[in-house]
């Protein structure tokens, strides 16, 4: 037996409702109390708002909560999706569902057909190499928990992919099986077709903004592959480090019981060398949990744009394929045929999406690596100003 | 009394030689020739600096003499004074070759950097003996300092060797002393613990070194990353490219940091070896011991003959007991002559064991005048060692923090 994938909606909690009210921002933000991350995410968003120059978020969505279920047939995690909205769209304000990776991966992939001009936010990888990584860990859960809530707070700030009906299924949905099957039928009939026939047709030249931005994901995703390894093996010599550093601690208490007058200062050197294991273990802990992930994000993210630029270098060939079959029967008819006109039309369209997903993602990625490089800045200085206890213990205990 | 030794210990200190001369070893140089077998060899000699220091009334410099030294003489000179002197903790030389060293420092003995350890090692050791209430009056010492030719002949002729004791002879009273010394059984022990517990801890420091310089360098990486991705991007690219820059100044700051924390390892390491010093002492004492043990012995043994030659009973089964019984005893002017020739062995003996008594008494008198030194200087040099070891690592962090707050001030402004 294992607990229901999906929960009831939750009854909004009276007090809360209440706080928020009083804790309204000037822009008139709600400020998420029940979060008990919410002194951080409070600031986050007070960022965000900044950026979005007082613009008025009307959609909050957050993942939490992981749950593990096991029945006979497999082990899965769940978490809580909670969604807190004025949009009309809804029909109620608050919504809370329980979603495990594979309708996270469903949700992708139904943005990915219905919207093919526009950049998808990427989901942490599905597979991981077995015995390597522990799926039920809690740092694996927890990491994976805060991707996927990168995930949807990425989809809720994108002025066309919030408004994805899909994406309002998969917030609301009680039971999201039921409509996963149904959908089939109906996505054939609303969405427009999205696989395109270029039959070998290569494209005469990709426009020069768009070669641009294909050689510049190139050279960023192989520099952020670089920062990757780098990191990882960084955190990789801190760990052998904070071995070494564990048996040279306890050898100076071992001489400290040797020695009578010495053995004050030698316990204090012990001391500080453990000080210094717990603060690099902290170090390093920080760096694999918030340094790490956001780097796969965009390494991840610039696969997906590649992907996007792909379609668009299809549809613009399906274009010019068109425009070059109609160029040689252009004698017998002068006017040229709608189809060929919807198609550049759909370039067109394209092309503007794809521009402004480029801009937002631009600037997104911008205060991202802002603030995960100061971020890092900030752990080591953390982790420095924690190793100087060597003055208060060391020193006392020496003079 | 133990105050008394340290009082007059101290007083002797005020006209030890080095307060009457200027020490130094200020260069070391490599050199070619011949050994005794007529083999090519390379060695590095040292320059031994002196300088008498005048009183200051006179107010006139002295010349400065200098002579050049192999570490074969120092050795000599190390070896001369630990058996002149066996009741003294005798300062260590510094090591032969290389140890306990983390993978960027090279094994090599000729490498410049161990030269250059070994030439502060080496002025430190004449400094110690120098300073030392006892050695540092010793004739071969001073000559050592001051006389190049000839200096090897006139240690020879001193004879020391002669009276290096054996190291089997040593061994064996280690296993057979019956009444050792609680004090000095204690003291071997704790130069046992003392020199097992440094050397683990030289050890794991290597480790540590090692992989502290590893955690630095990988950083370094990002100074070239950064620069790169710089030079892709707009509004990022400034503050990337310098922020590279700090991480660049990041990575190299390790080696001086690990360099200053070798010297931290060389005040150590003299310990070590020092320990050896405390347990040539203590051995110095046992076999003494043994020797006095054996004497005392070897008189009783005398005594209880000529009491049974005296009194006719054979108190213990003996083998003379046995023939004595199979052959008939010995007539009386016979058990007179040996009589006397016992008694005579016997008076000579228990002179022998007085003198031998005196001996080791005053043996234990000055040998723990001088472990008292000896650990007082100990307390007094690791302390400070220490202090210094952490006065580094403070300014460790404060490098750190510096260089990731101008990192940071570089991110912000992307």
């Amino acid at each position: 037996a294992f607990s229901s994938t999906c929960e009831t909606v939750e009854q909004p909690n009276a007090q809360s409702l209440d706080l928020r009210g009083l804790l309204s921002l000037p822009n008139g933000t709600p400020v998420d109390t029940s979060s008990p991350a919410s002194s951080s995410s409070l600031l986050n968003r007070l960022q965000l708002d900044d950026d979005l120059d007082g613009e008025t978020r009307d959609l909050f969505v957050t993942v939490d909560d992981p749950k593990k279920h096991v029945c006979t047939m497999e082990t899965y995690i769940t978490y809580r999706v909670t969604t807190k909205t004025t949009r009309a769209e809804f029909d109620l304000p608050e919504y809370s569902v329980r979603r495990r990776y594979q309708d996270f991966d469903w949700l992708r992939n139904k943005l990915e057909e219905s919207q093919p001009t526009h950049l998808i936010p990427p989901l942490p990888e599905k597979f991981v190499v077995k015995g390597v990584v522990d799926r039920f860990s809690e740092e694996f859960v927890e990491t994976r928990r805060k991707a996927l809530d990168k995930f949807l707070k990425r989809i809720t700030d994108h002025p066309v992919l919030s408004f994805n009906e899909h994406f309002n299924v998969f917030l609301t949905a009680k039971d999201l099986n039921a409509y996963k099957k149904q959908g089939m039928a109906l996505l054939s009939k609303m969405g427009e077709s999205v696989k395109y026939v270029t039959g070998g047709y290569k494209l005469r030249s990709r426009p020069l903004e768009f070669a641009a931005i294909g050689e510049y994901l190139d050279t960023f995703s192989l520099k952020l592959g670089t920062i990757d390894r780098i990191a990882q093996r960084i955190i990789k010599e801190q760990l052998e480090y904070l071995v070494e550093l564990r048996e040279y601690g306890p050898v100076y208490s071992t001489w400290g019981g040797l020695e009578v007058e010495l053995s004050e200062p030698l316990e204090g050197v012990s001391a500080c060398i453990g000080n210094c294991c717990t603060a690099l273990e902290e170090l390093s802990e920080d760096m694999t949990e918030d340094f790490l992930p956001v780097l796969r994000e965009y390494i991840l993210y610039s696969e997906s744009m590649k992907n996007v630029l792909k379609k668009r270098d299809q549809v613009q060939a399906e274009y010019e394929a068109k425009l070059e079959a109609v160029a040689l029967k252009k004698e017998d008819r002068p006017k040229v045929p709608t189809d060929v006109e919807k198609c550049q039309d759909r370039v067109e369209c394209f092309n503007a999406d794809l521009k402004a997903d480029m801009e937002r993602w631009q600037n997104n990625k911008r205060q991202d690596f802002r603030q995960l490089l100061m971020g890092m800045a900030d752990k080591n200085i953390q982790y420095y100003e924690k190793v100087l206890l060597w003055e208060l213990i060391c020193v006392s205990s020496l003079v | 009394m133990l105050h008394e030794l340290l009082f007059s210990s101290s007083k002797k200190m005020e006209d030890c030689l080095a307060k009457k001369m200027e020490i130094t070893v200020s260069e070391a140089e490599k050199r070619t020739g011949r050994n005794a077998v007529n083999m090519q060899e390379t060695y590095t000699a040292y320059l031994i600096e002196t300088r008498a220091i005048e009183s200051q009334s006179e107010g006139q410099c002295a010349p400065v003499d200098s002579l050049w030294r192999r570490y074969s003489e120092f050795e000599l000179l190390r070896n001369y004074l630990s058996v002149t002197y066996p009741h003294i903790v005798v300062p260590p030389l510094p090591e032969k070759r290389a140890d306990f060293v983390w993978h960027k420092l090279s094994a090599d003995n000729m490498d410049p950097d161990f030269v250059e350890r070994r030439r502060i090692g080496l002025e430190n050791f004449l400094l110690r003996v120098a300073s030392h209430p006892v050695l540092c009056q010793d004739k071969i010492f001073y000559s050592f300092l001051t006389q190049e030719g000839g200096w090897k002949e006139m240690v020879n002729e001193t004879g020391f060797q002669l009276k290096a004791d054996s190291r089997l002879k040593a061994l064996n009273a280690t296993f057979r002393v019956k009444n050792p010394d609680k004090r000095f059984t204690e003291l071997k022990h704790y130069s046992d613990e003392l020199q097992s517990v440094i050397s683990h801890l030289l050890r794991v420091r290597a480790r540590v070194a090692d992989r502290l310089y590893g955690v630095y360098k990988v950083h370094g990486n990002y100074g070239r990353v950064f620069s790169e991705w710089s030079a892709i991007e707009k509004e990022m690219g400034d503050g990337l490219q310098s922020a590279g820059h700090h991480m660049d100044v990041y990575a190299a700051s390790i080696d001086d940091i690990l360099e200053e924390e070798e010297h931290y390892a060389d005040q150590l390491k003299e310990y070590l070896f020092y320990a050896e010093a405390l347990r040539a002492v203590c051995r110095k004492h046992e076999l003494m011991q043994y020797d006095l043990e054996m004497a005392a012995q070897d008189l009783t043994s005398k005594k209880q003959q000529c009491e049974e030659l005296a009194t006719g009973t054979v108190r213990t089964f003996s083998l003379k007991g046995m023939t004595s019984k199979l052959f008939g005893q010995e007539n009386p002017e016979q058990r007179e002559a040996k009589i006397k020739v016992l008694e005579e062995q016997i008076q000579e003996g228990e002179e022998q064991l007085k003198s031998k008594n005196l001996e080791g008494r005053d043996f234990v008198k000055s040998a723990w005048a001088d472990i008292e030194r000896f650990k007082e200087q100990k307390n007094h040099d690791l302390k400070e060692a220490l202090i210094s070891y952490a006065v580094m690592q403070i300014s460790m962090c404060k490098k750190g923090i510096q260089v990731w707050t101008n990192a940071k001030e570089c991110f912000s402004k992307m």
